[in-house]
């Protein structure tokens, strides 16, 4: 991959890859380079990256999660210990981040689980909704019940 | 009266004397049922015969007329002039192929990777003679996925075909998962061999432009993934049942 702003090259055919033998009508073609940069101004790449970055926010909830699960483990102490950390500003600011990346990745999967299953009934491709619906449903109901106990546990 | 016009911005290549392509204006009139390819046959005829492009046969049936306009691929003969309001309208050649003059690029390495992918009905026992009889819902199967003509704007529109020269792209992967799903086709296994590789299904991001940009609504990031699908259930079942039969 080439940097943007670097000369174009210009490849002599037969260094292109995979080229055939034959040349002969034009000598030289022109590859242009792919910017590092290629994905910006084109909202859906930008889209794209930013979902293939989410995993990262995937990757650190998970984190948080283990860290959560282990303090638990070690008793009160250490769970208000835990807690105290989670409260400083810059957890919560990474945390908000966090947060909305999850739901980007959330919903363009679920959005995207149709695409990948085809299922037909009776002659019929199975409409998207009917993929992806039962799906949301099934998310917003095991939210609903984590913010049920939640609610529970603090009152 | 004055005919209205619209000014062109094309990409010109010469490889015997450019370095590296550059644009040059023309004036086209602009006329309400014109399409980009009447533009550019307009540019021809009446101001530059030099000018070099594919086409053929002017109604998205062929595939040769595809086109960067204004950064987007399309075909040349189903993009009306009129849908661009703000000039110059910039024509380029496909993205992520090499141009060898002008708009017309190399399609070589495209069509290597499409035999790669064995684009046709294998059979395992004879020589395929006889009838294949098909019912209309087996036809529905795969129908979507071989309206396919190979115009390439899935590849310019693929970023990881620009990253990945390699990778064997949207159009070929569709075609192999098109005859898959075909009921007359035994060679789904043979083409496993080769798409679930990295350079097969699994290079693939989903971005889905290819899909959007598809003319004739082939889907090919669909197609894509419905392959990776069936390459995991199938990697899981000769995971469970490493004597059984599949």
């Amino acid at each position: 991959m080439s940097s943007a702003g670097q000369a174009p090259a210009i490849q002599p055919a037969s260094v292109t890859a995979g080229a055939p033998a034959y040349t002969e009508f034009h000598p030289r073609w022109y590859r242009r380079p792919v910017s590092t940069y290629w994905w910006m101004g084109n909202w859906p790449y930008v889209k794209f990256i930013l979902r293939e970055l989410s995993s990262v926010a995937v990757a650190w909830a998970v984190a948080v999660t283990l860290f959560q699960l282990a303090a638990i483990n070690g008793g009160t102490s250490s769970y208000a210990n835990f807690a105290q950390h989670m409260r400083s500003p810059w957890l919560i600011v990474l945390n908000a981040i966090a947060f909305a990346f999850l739901l980007l990745h959330s919903i363009t999967w679920f959005n995207l689980a149709p695409k990948a299953m085809a299922v037909r009934l009776q002659g019929k491709r199975v409409p998207a909704i009917l993929i992806s619906g039962p799906q949301f449903l099934a998310w917003l109901a095991i939210s609903g019940f984590v913010l049920w106990m939640y609610v529970r546990t603090a009152s | 009266m004055m005919t209205q016009t619209i000014t062109l911005e094309v990409s010109r290549y010469s490889p015997e004397k450019d370095r590296e392509p550059y644009f040059q204006k023309f004036e086209v009139p602009l006329k309400k049922e014109w399409v980009i390819l009447d533009a550019l046959n307009y540019v021809k005829d009446q101001l530059d015969g030099t000018l070099t492009f594919r086409w053929s046969c002017r109604m998205g049936i062929c595939g040769s007329c595809g086109y960067m306009v204004n950064g987007e691929p399309k075909l040349g003969c189903a993009t009306f002039l009129t849908q661009y309001t703000h000039e110059p309208v910039r024509i380029e050649p496909l993205r992520n192929f090499p141009v060898i003059r002008d708009l017309v690029v190399e399609i070589d390495e495209f069509l290597e990777k499409l035999k790669k992918v064995k684009p046709w009905l294998i059979h395992k026992n004879g020589n395929g003679a006889g009838e294949y009889l098909q019912t209309p819902d087996q036809l529905e199967e795969f129908r979507q996925h071989s309206m396919c003509i190979n115009c390439l704007l899935c590849y310019a529109a693929c970023p990881i075909s620009g990253l990945d020269p390699i990778f064997i792209g949207p159009a070929a992967l569709a075609l192999a998962h098109r005859y898959n799903k075909d009921s007359r086709d035994e060679g789904a296994e043979e083409r496993m061999a080769i798409l679930s590789h990295p350079d097969g299904i699994w290079g693939c991001t989903f971005v889905g432009e290819c899909t959007r940009v598809c003319p004739k609504h082939v889907d090919p990031a669909g197609a894509i993934q419905q392959y990776k699908l069936a390459a995991a259930m199938d990697g899981m079942k000769r995971f469970l049942m490493p004597f059984g039969q599949r």
